[in-house]
């Protein structure tokens, strides 16, 4: 479905905004400019609002990024239990540094802050399903099911 | 010996949270019945009575909120749960909407019908997709069986904001803005919403309500410490043996939630401390385990209960890298509105991280005091008077960790 249709569905009030950008993201991944732009005219608010809106929330991005976007939690209870390692096995499996996406365009690789999962840390979430107990040994599993 | 009590997750692990039937075997939504032939300030009076304080971090007594909105004349007025639950440490809220969906909604409508309110939202974190669905399928079920009456509810979503769950930030997203708090007053429950009366209120605070209705305000003041009553959904965390949730009268004592409940530490090591309340909370030292967990008598230890996270860390932790981590989470999430928070914030990582890899002088933990105690007197909003309440209460308890990675 294209950005066009999307905000149809939630055109009816400004609430929706957020719920609207999720949407489109579950399609392309990022907020396109355009789909920005046409989210701004589509609840009647200013281009620069809209732009204020995607760029204020974590998990919205106005730069274009790989599909499945893994997300691993720095804040505290997950940093002491060996986050850091997670993280340095995900980079090596995937040739990237954190901020960023695989050629292919298949990942996307970002910190997130606690996602309230913390009986069973470290935590990481891909396209916001929890992954528990992650181990430098679990990642490459974990990153075969996008595969 | 500390005994679990459970009035918000009464029903947790006992019904299955798709069915309405479940919720219905267990006396679900007969409290919002109740509710319904009451006199609504008499209701709002037994609530004050219960002395129920919010279960989101600030405490504040809930009957005492619905009252002000009730005085409120108003075409529209709106019941939001607050479901962000954003605070480091904290999963109770997603406990308690996914084992027992329905005692929020009989909560948020029983709230409702109290100030006079026939809209109610559901504002829950965008981490916990699968609970939209899961709550809206409950609040179809409910109107199906007409529990409702003229009461809609709906979920909304956020997107990743710590902030988003500061009550007037939320109110902001939940128009379709950033999540920047509102200066106040006017508080929520004169204007909120749209510029309407609302209420908010934490899902643990709402899902006690039906309880509070069924069974009285006397019984719900008489459990555990009589000046926060009520239980307390604590989620643990760190290293702790029994990872796991625990609701507990109010009355317990720290060391009893962190060496019976939680069974100690993890490995053979010895006990550190424990930050209790999310990252924002202050850490304490084994000499104060004696506190019971009640707001007031945490206040009285320059600590807090807050949402109820308990992180327990063994004698091996670094405890300024765990304070650099923390300061890059308050740098990250402040929202930028106010000065003392935006500069603040990343001053203060700034010396941290600057002591935390050994080039900080004594000076610069002067400076770190200094600079807290700005932030704390002059930030708007509670993100950044707490932010440093973890820094100054290691510089305090723990000094010696600073001193030792000080630069000579
Ligand atoms: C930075 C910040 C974050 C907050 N996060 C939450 C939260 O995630 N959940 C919550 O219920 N309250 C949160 N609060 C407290 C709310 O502002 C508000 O006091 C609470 O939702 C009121 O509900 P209660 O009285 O039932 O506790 C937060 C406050 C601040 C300042
Ligand atoms: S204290 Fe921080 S989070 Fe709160 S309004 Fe000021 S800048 Fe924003
Ligand atoms: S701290 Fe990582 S999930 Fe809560």
């Amino acid at each position: 479905m294209g950005y066009k249709e999307i905000l149809q569905n939630y055109a009816d009030s400004p609430s929706n905004l957020l719920e609207a950008f999720h949407a489109i993201q579950d399609e392309y991944s990022y907020l396109p400019e355009e789909a920005i732009i046409a989210a701004a005219d589509c609840f009647g608010v200013p281009a620069a609002e809209a732009f204020g809106v995607a760029t204020f929330y974590s998990m919205f991005s106005i730069r274009k990024r790989g599909k499945n976007v893994i997300r691993i939690c720095e804040s505290a209870p997950c940093h002491i239990d060996g986050a850091a390692d997670v993280v340095a096995a995900l980079e090596k499996e995937l040739g990237i540094k954190m901020g960023e996406s695989t050629p292919d365009g298949n990942f996307a690789l970002e910190f997130a802050q606690c996602v309230g999962q913390c009986q069973a840390t470290p935590v990481l979430t891909i396209n916001r399903k929890p992954y528990l107990n992650v181990t430098p040994a679990s990642v490459p599993t974990i990153l075969a099911e996008y595969r | 010996m500390a005994v679990e009590m459970r009035i918000a997750l009464r029903n947790y692990g006992k019904v299955d949270p798709n069915k309405i039937e479940d919720y219905l075997s267990r006396g679900g939504y007969e409290a919002l019945k109740k509710a319904l032939t009451m006199d609504r300030a008499e209701l709002i009076d037994q609530v004050k009575k219960s002395k129920l304080k919010g279960r989101g971090g600030a405490s504040f007594n809930c009957g005492q909120k619905w009252s002000f909105a009730y005085n409120v004349d108003a075409d529209q007025k709106y019941v939001i749960c607050n479901a962000d639950e954003g605070e480091p440490g904290t999963y109770k809220d997603r406990l308690i909407m996914e084992g027992d969906p329905h005692t929020l909604i009989e909560g948020m409508a029983i709230a409702a019908y109290a100030v006079g309110a026939t809209e109610g939202i559901v504002y829950l974190r965008g981490e916990y997709p699968e609970l939209v669905e899961l709550l809206r399928q409950a609040v179809a079920q409910a109107e199906a069986k007409e529990l409702l009456g003229n009461f809609k509810l709906s979920v909304h979503i956020g997107a990743g904001a710590y902030v988003c769950g500061e009550e007037t930030a939320l109110i902001e997203s939940l128009e379709g803005q950033r999540g920047e708090p509102r200066f106040k007053p006017p508080y929520p429950p004169v204007s909120g919403l749209w510029g309407k009366p609302t209420i908010v209120n934490n899902v643990e605070t709402l899902a006690v309500i039906p309880e509070i209705i069924l069974k009285g305000a006397d019984w719900f003041s008489s459990i555990g410490d009589p000046e926060f009553p009520g239980t307390k959904v604590l989620t643990l965390s760190g290293d702790v043996k029994n990872r796991t949730f625990f609701e507990v009268p109010t009355d317990v004592t720290l060391r009893d939630v962190v060496f019976e409940l939680g069974g100690g530490i993890r490995s053979d090591k010895k006990f550190k401390a424990v930050q209790v309340g999310g990252t924002s909370g202050a850490f304490i030292p084994e000499s104060q385990l004696d506190t019971t967990i009640g707001h007031t008598k945490m206040a009285l230890i320059g600590a807090t209960l807050g949402s109820g996270a308990v992180f327990v860390l063994d004698d091996s932790r670094d405890l300024v890298d765990i304070n650099f981590q923390i300061t890059k989470f308050f740098e990250h999430e402040s929202c930028g509105k106010c000065t003392p928070c935006r500069e603040g914030t990343m001053r203060m990582r700034e010396l941290v991280e600057k002591v935390n890899c050994g080039q900080g002088k004594a000076a610069d933990l002067d400076l770190i005091t200094k600079l807290a105690r700005v932030m704390s007197t002059a930030s708007l909003c509670g993100l950044g008077q707490t932010a440093t309440a973890p820094v100054t209460s290691t510089l305090k308890h723990f000094s010696t960790e600073y001193a030792a990675k000080l630069k000579e």
